[in-house]
């Protein structure tokens, strides 16, 4: 008890991390600055690992500690309190977060080197921490709103970082742009969630009563602001565009953080989506096929090294909303956290190519540094058969359990998602290849390819071990080891169950997962390294234009949806605009002819207080009835 | 047989009062003369101890077992709603002590003599929110205002001081000759100066037989103390005094001596005439939507920030006029939570303007704050901090003290009232807000509102235009370290409590009005 309660230390030292950047952050410098803010992402790791021994030593349904920091804003009715609820699922979520947080900013104080911003970097990194933290603690919605719109703030911030550049900047606004339709419905969530239950805790809205219809619409416009967050289909295309930030920014927001807040928000309220109609199952899993689907196609074809890796990231967040839709909550989780670890460690390790390739980022242009950057390969290769799931790689165990969920919910997604599990083998693979082997395809005179500094190749070696063997936090052979499934169990309630099936199906299912990663890796082997088939076969022109989604959408917005919105332009000038410039105009015309009392004359003072007294004394007289 | 006296419960006073004459007296029988930081810190060291025995009242009063107690046969009454308004006036005496020397050393303001009058003035703000007796209550008026009048005449070189100093006498005298004859009035209707034995006559119907004199008692005292907090029409002379005055007494006047007005309105009129509360309540309405919509209108054609920063205080006077008029224990907790942010608000912003204007007082053009966040950031976000809480921003504290004030009018159902104050605060808010937009997007000497009406494409790349500052040859303003000081901690506790209302709320909340009997 006493132990979970130094929850409020976790998210303190990044702040305090923000405040000493803001004010010291030019005279520290470099790299005392960077220095600084890791220090606080460390011990905010530390401060996790003691709440996480606190939790330990209480019984199964002790634990879930509400941690009252502060009645924040109490008005009548309303009273929100800045809270924090410690159960097993926030610590989870704060573990992963300030543990791969720590490692990206050991590995970006030397990314960073150099950068005439680089203290501000750090300040904006501590920043995100701080808010993510206070996203996944927070004990009412209203907090995690806070945190939510943190992160997106942070987000912005650092994908146009390098804001000289017109594209960063444009796709800093994208992102913006797209998440503020994913934050309305996060409102609307909250509005419904206070008319419904008269509280935003969420205490009070899992255990409290509301018809059946209620809670689906609080859950779908839940779901939206998901969608925006996680980049669900078809709010997801301002994620490949992020990777304009600096890359460790990709790997901590747009891969292993930020981008997961959604999956956390839906688990959450894993309790509530049990009760509401089963249909909103469907949409949520439709949705994550969509996602999934498609971002692996784009995947496929893309040949920037990073937008290869978002689009993978999209797709693999698919399958977490797919485990969401079909009530594998446990399996959801896992795939977040394994799915952090080896993700992070390929946009780390795509960032030590980036940077030994002098900033060339087309894989066209790569090839055969296997013997030039032998760490990075080596990481990456784990990476690689991680996320590919190779058993015993982590990716390989977290991605079985959903597509077990699957089988249980509905045996037609079960059957895409292994489709998309057979693409994501296959344009990892594509990537491994053309990356680190075969021919070189780039000239000695542009680039001179160089293993990175030992700051960049720690946290990618400390990665790589947590990648490989994070599998091991849940393993189906048995209850008893199925750590993070009775782990999490307090705070899913009893709803994330067992599949209805025996252990016999489960074994083909596993089976019928290697076989898929198999063949994906066996084609990519075939088609990139032994040419046996043309790779114009399987890269599609649809592929590279992202199914022209992209352009559609642009297209629209440039062309009759810009009619419309120069409609609205007009509206706005005319009536809105109008309307505004009447009520700044009316209190100047008003003011004109108060200011003529306004002389400067004591006499007109006094007349004008002499006129004030006398209209009081005649209301009251008669009022008095003289 | 004299009655007996609690001393405690007069510290404050005793530190400001006598404090302040017994630095007169050593000042005149001293020959020598003292260095100028002398009386300052003197003048500090009294208001931190008169500070400290007021926390040490509301901690004595808040006490469950101990409570709001009277003294002096009754005629001083220590409840939380003294204690609190007793803070915000020595808060307002202090801080405008610590950023006084910026003014006592550029325009030469006497040291001495600014120190001094400041205390007295204090004292009498102290006495007033204490007061239980109509006699203590314009002893205390008396004492805040006279003193006031000599410090806006304080700048002896400039004659638009004395003019400012002179005019708010004359006004001021005008003013007090309306209270003094309705607390008359008052006395002859309910047959007593206490405030107590007023309420209980009231509540027992006293004024049934006299109401005529005891309705024209209300309106003169009314009259009296719209003066003092500067209501419609009674508000002629602010603007002259703000512009003409020295800064630090200003910003004193802005703070201190409207919540000292305030006090007397609120536990005059929402204490002691409680109960014949639908007798003045249209009246107090009626007053303060026109201060709402005067103070707003008139702010919006001022060409002066002085001016400007006058009739926004004549505004934010309405708004607590809209938490007197709903006449509950609500409204006045409400009225006490802008009174108590507003001090810290006015305090900021005249410690931004005296360190921009070369003089301690004078006229101060708009065009002066163009391109301020260029040449000093930190001021200009401070002074917008400010400004943008005198807007009502949310995450400010005047964002809550607003709400709370139309949230007791309409709890009063006060609709209209509740509504035009609202459309008040939007007209006021463009105010603020042109201000803003002259400091961190008009480049000097370009006609500020032809530049800020035209649509600025305010984005997240805009910062990458900060690279080209060619055309702005003045210096940073140098900002002195007490006057830095001072702008922190206000646009600190603005933000602060801003974001984490809820003790400034249950602060307000506990400082309740007690009827007591002597």
């Amino acid at each position: 008890m006493a132990l979970a309660e130094l929850i409020w230390v976790v998210p303190l030292a990044p702040l305090v991390g923000v405040a000493a950047l803001t004010l010291f952050g030019r005279r520290l410098g470099e790299p005392r600055s960077g220095q600084l803010a890791t220090a606080a992402v460390g011990i905010s790791f530390a401060a996790s690992l003691v709440v996480l021994g606190g939790l330990l030593s209480l019984d199964g349904h002790e634990r879930s500690v509400v941690v009252k920091l502060f009645s924040w804003v109490p008005i009548g009715d309303f009273s929100a309190d800045l809270g924090f609820l410690v159960d097993p699922l926030s610590v989870t979520m704060i573990l992963f977060i300030t543990g791969v947080s720590a490692l990206i900013h050991v590995y970006s104080i030397a990314y960073m080197h150099g950068d005439e911003n680089y203290p501000r970097f750090f300040l904006y990194l501590n920043l995100f921490v701080f808010s993510m933290l206070l996203l996944v603690l927070g004990d009412n919605l209203l907090v995690t709103f806070l945190g939510w719109e943190g992160v997106g703030a942070c987000s912005y911030l650092l994908i146009s970082f390098w804001y000289g550049e017109e594209a960063n900047a444009v796709a800093g606004k994208k992102a913006f742009i797209t998440n503020r339709v994913g934050d309305f419905g996060f409102l609307l969530a909250m509005f419904f969630a206070f008319g419904a239950y008269g509280t935003l805790s969420y205490a009070g809205i899992l255990e409290g009563h509301a018809a059946n219809s209620t809670a689906t619409a609080i859950l779908l416009c839940l779901m939206l602001g998901a969608a925006g967050k996680s980049a669900q289909f078809p709010l997801y295309v301002w994620l490949p565009d992020a990777m304009a930030g600096p890359t460790p920014v990709s790997a901590l927001i747009h891969a292993a953080t930020m981008v997961t807040s959604g999956v956390y928000l839906l688990v959450r309220f894993s309790p509530l989506l049990e009760e509401s109609s089963p249909w909103l199952g469907d949409v949520i899993t439709g949705v994550a096929l969509a996602t999934a689907a498609l971002a692996a196609t784009i995947a496929l074809a893309a040949s920037d090294i990073k937008k290869v890796l978002a689009y993978s990231t999209i797709s693999q967040l698919g399958f977490m909303f797919a485990a969401v839709g079909a009530g594998a909550y446990t399996a959801a989780i896992f795939h977040m956290v394994t799915h952090a670890f080896f993700k992070a460690l390929l946009f780390l390790a795509a960032g030590s190519v980036i940077h030994g390739m002098g900033g060339q980022q087309d894989i066209r242009r790569y090839g055969g540094l296997a013997r030039l950057m032998p760490v990075t390969t080596l990481t990456f290769g784990v990476g690689w058969l991680a996320i590919a799931g190779v058993p015993p790689f982590s990716g390989f165990w977290s991605k079985d359990e959903i597509l077990a969920g699957a089988w249980g919910y509905n045996k037609v997604i079960w059957a895409l998602l292994l489709l998309a599990a057979l693409l994501t083998a296959l344009y990892m693979s594509r990537l491994m290849f053309l990356t680190f082997f075969g021919e070189r395809r780039w000239n000695a005179d542009e680039a001179d390819p160089h293993e990175s500094p030992r700051l960049m190749t720690i946290p990618l070696i400390a990665l790589a071990a947590l990648a490989a063997t994070a599998g091991v936090l849940n393993l189906p052979f048995s209850h008893g080891v199925e750590f993070l499934g009775r782990w999490l169990e307090p705070s899913l309630g009893h709803h994330s169950a067992e599949p209805g099936f025996g252990g016999g199906t489960k074994w083909v299912l596993a089976a019928a997962a290697i076989v898929a990663a198999a063949a994906g890796l066996l084609a990519a082997w075939a088609i990139y390294l032994r040419g046996r088939v043309p790779p114009e076969k399987i890269e599609r022109r649809v592929f590279a234009r992202a199914w022209g989604y992209d352009d559609a959408v642009s297209n629209f917005v440039g062309g009759p949806g810009k009619g419309l919105f120069s409609a609205l332009a007009r509206f706005d000038a005319s009536v809105v605009d109008g309307a505004v410039k009447q009520v700044a105009a009316l209190p100047r015309r008003a003011g004109g002819l108060l200011r003529r009392v306004q002389n400067g004359l004591v006499r007109r003072y006094a007349l004008a207080l002499a006129a004030g007294a006398v209209a009081l004394m005649i209301y009251f007289l008669v009022r008095a009835g003289l | 047989m004299s009655p007996s006296v609690d001393w405690a419960a007069l510290l404050p006073q005793i530190f400001l009062g006598g404090g302040s004459l017994v630095m007169l007296t050593l000042g005149t029988l001293v020959r020598k003369r003292a260095p100028w930081w002398l009386p300052n810190v003197l003048g500090i060291g009294l208001t931190l101890a008169a500070f400290g025995s007021v926390v040490w009242q509301w901690v004595r009063v808040q006490d469950p077992s101990r409570g709001a107690f009277s003294t002096i046969a009754g005629t001083v009454q220590i409840d939380g709603f003294a204690v609190f308004l007793s803070g915000v006036v020595v808060i307002a005496a202090l801080l405008a002590l610590v950023f006084a020397p910026f003014s006592i050393r550029r325009a030469g303001l006497p040291p001495e003599e600014f120190s001094v009058l400041l205390l007295l003035s204090a004292a009498g703000g102290v006495t007033l929110a204490s007061a239980n007796d109509l006699i203590v209550l314009f002893l205390g008026l008396e004492v805040l205002s006279i003193a006031a009048y000599v410090l806006a005449a304080l700048d002896l070189r400039r004659a638009g001081s004395q003019e400012a100093g002179l005019k708010y006498f004359v006004l001021g005298a005008f003013a007090s000759a309306f209270f003094l004859y309705g607390a008359a009035l008052i006395y002859g209707a309910a047959g007593s100066t206490k405030l107590d034995s007023v309420a209980a006559a009231l509540a027992a119907g006293a004024g049934s037989n006299a109401r005529g004199m005891l309705l024209a008692g209300f309106a003169l005292l009314l009259v009296g103390l719209f003066f003092k907090v500067a209501a419609v029409p009674f508000h002629a002379w602010t603007p002259d005094v703000y512009e003409g005055a020295p800064s630090p007494a200003v910003a004193y006047m802005a703070a201190g001596v409207k919540a000292a007005g305030f006090a007397a309105l609120l536990r005059l009129f929402a204490g002691t005439f409680s109960a014949s509360s639908a007798d003045w309540r249209p009246a107090v309405a009626v007053v303060a939507v026109i201060t709402v919509l005067a103070g707003s209108a008139l702010g919006v054609i001022s060409g002066d920030v002085r001016r400007l920063l006058a009739y926004s205080s004549i505004g934010h006077a309405g708004f607590i006029l809209v938490g007197l008029e709903s006449a509950g224990a609500n409204g006045t907790s409400a009225s006490l939570l802008y009174l108590g942010v507003y001090a810290f608000m006015a305090l900021g912003s005249f410690a931004v303007v005296m360190v921009m204007g070369r003089d301690a007082s004078g006229s101060q053009p708009l065009a002066a704050y163009d391109g301020l966040a260029r040449r000093s950031p930190w001021l200009a976000l401070g002074f917008t901090l400010l400004l943008l809480a005198q807007a009502g921003l949310p995450f400010t504290t005047g964002f809550w003290a607003k709400f709370e004030v139309i949230g007791a009018a309409v709890q009063s159902r006060t609709y209209w009232l509740a509504a035009v104050s609202m459309l008040g605060a939007v007209v006021a808010a463009f105010v603020y807000l042109r201000l803003v937009v002259r400091m961190y997007l008009v480049r000097p000497g370009a006609d500020g509102d032809a530049l800020a009406s035209q649509k600025s494409g305010v984005g997240l790349a805009d910062d990458s235009r900060s690279g080209d500052e060619d055309s702005d040859s003045r210096p940073p303003v140098a900002v002195p370290r007490s006057v830095g000081f001072v702008v922190a901690v206000c646009a600190a506790v603005t933000l602060f409590f801003g974001v984490w209302p809820a003790p400034l709320l249950n602060l307000a909340g506990d400082a309740t009005l007690a009827v007591l009997g002597g």
